[in-house]
């Protein structure tokens, strides 16, 4: 764009006039998503969701939930990753989130233990997507250890790899990696902060 | 690998200019399915669009091409009427607004183009003489014609609204 034959003065002139209001661009964005939707062209669509644990970003593609990130893990920074390994054709578009963000709404009112979504765990391969197999495996308010996961996935020096899956794990809360614990019974890491872990384990028990 | 940056982004940064270039071009009722149909076939292509390209030509380009599309096929639908329908405000557009659409509606097609890709798109008078035909000259002279003719129409009701709402 060559700017220096603008006249700014007309530019402007008309620019401040013709603003369209914030509504209509909203409405006609809900429309986008929409017909983006229906003609199979929206890769991955995504909302935000408050809980008790902050925001947390829920993305899905045609195949099912994606990823759920919490703040701490900067929701711009996760939607630009996912634009480079999976697709850029991603829009804000709650509707296919709506099972999801009611399920887990449910999840945080303690009406719901376990989540009937379909996931997308198509990123995650090998031992990881085991481990991760491992981890939906833990029912609701029970926890376990590290080295316990480890073992069920029957490699009893991968305790290491557990702590990795636990780490990546695209799906927090869903796919339950705050229910691993150490074996000295201190809580552990968590990408969502230890605070959020507490949180969710205090949830659980609660129940 | 090239990265691009989400499309909602896209969306949200020039989703303004391209409803308004729609709305310079068509008015603001038929701007709608206009920027929708732009935006769908941005989202379509965007993956292979070029990494250093002006991603604000390139949509101000496609929605040129909407326009045309949405003109032709407007004008086979259309049917001799007795009475005119009278055209419905967009939700949200002000007194103000709408006398710029008049004003816009009211110059020649040329004109219009030019004040709508040039003046609220953003694009070089080279690339709005690639778009519609002739020469970058023409279509400055096209868009100067056309600034003039709406100081004088528009720009005098916007004034006279300014120093209403000053009062």
């Amino acid at each position: 764009m060559t700017s220096t034959d603008l006249d700014p003065e007309v530019r402007d002139l008309l620019v401040t006039a013709a603003h369209p209001a914030d509504l209509d661009l909203a409405r006609l964005h809900t429309r986008l998503a929409a017909a983006a939707e229906v003609t199979g062209v929206l890769d991955v669509a995504y909302r935000t969701l408050d809980t008790p644990v902050g925001t947390l970003l829920l993305a899905a593609t045609e195949r099912g939930l994606l990823r759920v990130a919490f703040a701490a893990e900067d929701h711009d920074a996760v939607l630009a990753s996912i634009a480079a390994r999976i697709s850029p054709r991603i829009l804000h578009a709650p509707v296919r989130l709506d099972d999801a963000a009611r399920q887990l709404g449910e999840y945080f009112e303690r009406r719901r233990q376990a989540f009937d979504l379909p996931l997308d765990l198509s990123r995650s391969t090998g031992v990881r997507r085991a481990l991760l197999g491992q981890l939906r495996a833990i029912e609701y308010g029970r926890t376990a250890s590290y080295a316990a996961i480890a073992v069920a996935a029957g490699s009893p020096r991968a305790v290491r790899a557990v702590g990795s899956a636990c780490a990546t794990n695209p799906l927090p809360v869903v796919v339950p990696c705050h229910r691993v614990v150490r074996s000295d019974g201190t809580i552990g890491q968590y990408l969502g902060g230890t605070d959020a872990k507490r949180t969710l384990l205090r949830l659980e028990s609660a129940a | 690998m090239t990265v691009q940056e989400p499309f909602e982004l896209v969306v949200a940064r020039h989703g303004g200019t391209v409803l308004r270039v729609c709305r310079a071009v068509l008015g603001p009722v038929d701007a709608d399915d206009a920027w929708s149909a732009t935006f769908l076939s941005a989202l379509v292509a965007y993956p292979q669009l070029a990494p250093d390209s002006n991603v604000e030509a390139w949509l101000v380009t496609i929605a040129h091409r909407k326009a045309i599309d949405h003109t032709r096929a407007t004008s086979r639908r259309a049917v001799p009427v007795d009475v005119l329908p009278e055209r419905a405000a967009s939700p949200g557009a002000d007194a103000r607004d709408l006398d710029l659409w008049s004003a816009l509606a009211a110059l020649p097609t040329k004109q219009r183009q030019v004040v709508a890709y040039h003046h609220l798109g953003g694009l070089a008078y080279a690339q709005v003489a690639d778009l519609l035909g002739g020469t970058a000259v023409a279509a400055r002279r096209a868009g100067a014609d056309g600034i003039a003719t709406l100081r004088r129409t528009y720009g005098a009701t916007a004034s006279a609204s300014n120093s209403r709402r000053q009062q």
